[in-house]
C-alpha cells in the first residue's frame, strides 16, 4: 500500500523547494510595504530574515549546552512502588 | 443594578452538584453553568455588587471593572471549552475539581478587596491539586504533593503579605502597590509563586503534565493567568517585572527545547508566554497593559487548544514522548489540523489571535525606546515558533513513522478542539470585540504591512534554523534537570545526610557518656572500693603515727 502523499519522497521535495521560495518572497515583501522602524537596526534590510535565523541558532546551541550539563535519563528521580 | 449571583461561585456550586451526576444530566450542567456565567459576566454593571465588613476590615467580595471581567469571562469560556473536552473522562473526580478550581479563579478576579482574594486563591490551589489527584496514578499523586507544597508556600507568602498590608494601611482594597514596604513584596512574591516566576518555577512542569489527558487542558489555564491578573491589578509599572519576564521567556523556550515529553514541552511554553505578560506589566503603558490582558486572553485559548490536541494523542495512543510518537497526521488528520493551527497561533503568526495580543506588548516596548527588551522580545517570539509553534507538532503529528495508526477521538474532543480553533483565528481576524473588552482604550492597528512582513520574515526564518539544526534537536529519553532538583534531590539528600549525621551524633554521645560513666565508676572503685586506699585497714602503728603528726602539727599552728 502506498504511504500518505505527504510522506512520499517526490512531496517533500516539493514542499522544500516551495518554503525556500516562500522564504525569499517574505524578504522581497519588505521591499512592496511601507516601513516604518521604531529603532535603527530594523530598518537594516531583512532585519526579521536574519535576527530570527541567528537568535533561533543561539537559542538552540545554548540549548544544546545546557542540555551537556544538566541532562539526565528520564528515571533520574527514581522509580517507586504504583508506577507502571 | 447590583447583581445578587456571582459567576464565580456559580461554577463552584456546579461543580459541588457535578459530583454526584452522572450521564446526560451531568453534561447537561456541565455546559450550562459556564454558558451561565458567561451571559453573567456579559451583562454585569461595573462596580461593587457585594459589600460588608469582616473583622472589622471593608471587603467587597464580588466588584466588576473592564479587567475583571475580562478574566472571569475567558475563565467562563475555558469551563466550558474544558468540560465539552472531558465529557467522556471517566474520573468521576476531575470535572467537579476543575469547576470549583474555575470557580476559584473567577472568584479571585472579580474580588475586591484582598481577604476575599486570599480566599480564592487557596481554593484554586486545593481545586488544582484535586485535578492531578483525578489522574489516579502513584507520579500523579507524588506531583500534586510537590505542587500543593509550592502553592501553600505562596500562600503563606500573600497571607503575611496582606495582613502586613492591612496593619499599615488599615484597608483591605485590592489596589495598585509600590514595593515600599515589605509587606508588598511579600505579597509579590506570593502572587510570582504562581506565575510561575523564577526561582519556584519548576512546579509547572512537574505537575501539570501528570495530570490525566483532560485534567492538563484545565490546568493549563487558571492559575497562571490568575496570577497576571492580580500583577496587573497591583503592579503594574514595576520595572523588577521586566525582567523577571524576559527570564522566564527565555526560560520557557530553552528548556521546551531540551524536552521529550510532549505535555511537557508546553508546560515550559506556559513559562514562557506568562513571561511575555509579565514584561508587558513591568513596561507598564497602556499598552503594554492592554497587551498583556490580552495575550492572556488569548493565550487560555491556544494553549488549551494545544493541549486539547496532546490530550487527544494521548488519549487515542497512550505515550506521552515524542521519541514515541511521530506519523500521526496519516489517522489524526483533524487533531493534527487543531494542534497545527494552535502551534501558529502560540506563535503569533498573522490571521491567528497570538499575532492581535501579542505584538501591542513588543509595540509597547518600542514606544518607550526599550531597545533591548524589543530585541529580546523579537528574539523570543522567534523562540516561540521554534519550541511550541514547530516542534510541537513536527515531533507528534510528522517526522518519523512511528507505526501508530490511532483513529481520531470521540465527537466531544473534536468539537471542543474545532470550537477553540476556530476561536484561534476568529480573534486573529476579528479582533475588534477584544479589544472593547480591554481595560483601557486600544488604539492599535496590527496588520500594517510593514509589521506582517517583518513577523513572517521573523518566524519562516526561524523556521529555517529548525529544519537546518534538526539533528542538534533530535529527540532523546531525557529529562533536563529543573529547580526542582533542590527539593527532590538536594533537599532529601541533605535531610537524609542531617538524619545520618544526627545518628552518628547521638552514637557518639551515647558512647562517651558510656566510657565516661565506666571511667568514673574506675576512679570510685580505686579509691573507694574494697582494696582503695580509703577503704582498706591500715596498721594500728601508721594510725598512731599519723595521729601524733596530725597533733604536733596542731600545736605548732596554734603558737604561730
Amino acid at each position: 500500500m502506498q504511504d500518505h502523499w505527504l510522506a512520499r519522497d517526490s512531496s517533500i521535495c516539493l514542499l522544500r523547494r516551495a518554503f525556500v521560495v516562500v522564504l525569499a518572497l517574505t524578504v522581497l515583501a519588505e521591499f512592496l510595504v511601507e516601513q516604518h522602524p521604531h529603532f535603527e537596526v530594523e530598518g537594516l534590510p531583512g532585519f526579521g530574515a536574519w535576527y530570527g535565523f541567528l537568535a533561533c541558532a543561539g537559542m538552540i546551541l545554548f540549548a544544546k549546552l545546557l542540555g551537556v550539563f544538566l541532562k539526565r535519563p528520564d528515571d533520574h528521580y527514581g522509580r517507586q512502588n504504583g508506577d507502571d | 443594578m447590583t447583581s445578587f449571583v456571582h459567576p464565580g461561585l456559580l461554577l463552584v456550586t456546579a461543580g459541588l452538584a457535578l459530583a454526584p451526576l452522572r450521564g446526560g444530566a451531568r453534561a447537561a450542567l456541565a455546559l450550562a453553568a459556564p454558558l451561565g456565567a458567561i451571559a453573567l459576566l456579559l451583562t454585569v454593571a461595573d462596580g461593587a455588587h457585594w459589600s460588608g465588613r469582616y473583622l472589622g476590615i471593608e471587603v467587597a467580595p464580588f466588584a466588576v471593572d473592564a479587567l475583571s471581567r475580562l478574566f472571569a469571562l475567558i475563565f467562563a469560556i475555558m469551563a466550558f471549552g474544558g468540560a465539552l473536552f472531558a465529557l467522556n473522562q471517566p474520573s468521576r473526580l476531575e470535572l467537579p475539581a476543575a469547576f470549583v478550581y474555575a470557580g476559584a479563579a473567577s472568584g479571585a478576579t472579580l474580588a475586591g478587596d484582598l481577604l476575599t482574594l486570599f480566599v480564592f486563591w487557596e481554593l484554586m490551589a486545593v481545586g488544582s491539586t484535586l485535578v492531578i489527584w483525578s489522574a489516579g496514578s502513584a507520579p500523579a499523586y507524588r506531583a500534586s504533593q510537590r505542587y500543593l507544597a509550592v502553592h501553600l508556600l505562596g500562600g503563606v507568602l500573600l497571607f503575611a503579605g496582606i495582613a502586613g498590608h492591612v496593619a499599615d494601611t488599615g484597608s483591605a482594597e485590592f489596589s495598585r502597590m509600590a514595593l515600599d514596604r515589605p509587606a508588598h513584596w511579600l505579597i509579590l512574591a506570593g502572587f510570582l509563586v504562581n506565575a510561575g516566576a523564577p526561582p519556584i518555577s519548576a512546579w509547572l512542569a512537574d505537575a501539570y503534565p501528570e495530570a490525566s489527558w483532560s485534567g492538563t487542558v484545565f490546568l493549563s489555564a487558571f492559575t497562571t493567568k490568575t496570577a497576571v491578573y492580580v500583577l496587573l491589578r497591583g503592579f503594574p509599572g514595576t520595572e523588577i517585572l521586566i525582567w523577571i519576564g524576559l527570564f522566564m521567556v527565555f526560560y520557557g523556550i530553552v528548556y521546551a527545547l531540551l524536552e521529550n515529553d510532549m505535555r511537557r514541552i508546553l508546560a515550559y511554553s506556559i513559562a514562557n508566554q506568562v513571561g511575555f505578560m509579565v514584561t508587558g506589566i513591568g513596561i507598564g503603558t497602556q499598552m503594554a497593559l492592554n497587551g498583556a490582558a490580552a495575550h492572556a486572553f488569548t493565550h487560555i485559548l491556544y494553549k488549551a487548544l494545544l493541549l486539547m490536541s496532546a490530550g487527544a494523542v494521548l488519549h487515542q495512543t497512550g505515550r506521552r514522548k515524542c521519541s514515541d510518537l511521530g506519523g500521526l497526521f496519516r489517522t489524526m488528520p483533524f487533531t493534527t489540523i487543531c494542534g497545527t493551527i494552535g502551534a501558529l497561533a502560540i506563535s503569533s503568526f498573522p490571521v491567528t489571535s497570538g499575532f492581535v495580543s501579542k505584538s501591542m506588548i513588543s509595540q509597547a516596548a518600542a514606544d518607550e525606546r526599550l531597545l533591548a527588551v524589543w530585541l529580546a522580545l523579537a528574539a523570543a517570539s522567534a523562540g516561540v515558533f521554534l519550541h511550541a509553534g514547530i516542534k510541537f507538532p513536527w515531533f507528534v503529528f510528522f517526522h518519523k513513522d512511528s507505526g501508530l495508526r490511532p483513529p481520531e477521538p470521540p465527537l466531544n474532543m473534536r468539537l471542543a478542539m474545532g470550537l477553540f480553533a476556530a476561536l484561534c483565528i476568529g480573534l486573529g481576524v476579528f479582533y475588534q470585540p477584544l479589544y472593547a473588552l480591554l481595560p483601557f482604550k486600544a488604539d492599535y492597528a496590527p496588520y500594517t504591512g510593514a509589521h506582517v512582513v517583518a513577523q513572517l520574515e521573523l518566524l519562516l526564518f526561524s523556521g529555517l534554523a529548525f529544519f537546518v539544526m534538526l539533528p542538534l534537536l533530535r529527540r532523546t529519553p531525557t529529562i533536563t534537570l529543573d529547580t526542582d532538583w533542590f527539593y527532590r534531590h538536594l533537599g532529601v539528600q541533605l535531610a537524609a545526610g542531617a538524619a545520618a549525621l544526627l545518628e552518628a551524633c547521638g552514637a557518639a554521645c551515647g558512647r562517651a557518656a558510656r566510657n565516661g560513666a565506666s571511667a568514673l565508676a574506675t576512679l570510685v572503685e580505686r579509691s573507694h572500693g574494697a582494696a582503695g586506699l580509703l577503704a582498706r585497714t591500715w596498721s594500728t602503728g601508721g594510725m598512731a603515727l599519723w595521729a601524733a603528726l596530725m597533733l604536733a602539727a596542731y600545736l605548732l599552728a596554734h603558737y604561730l
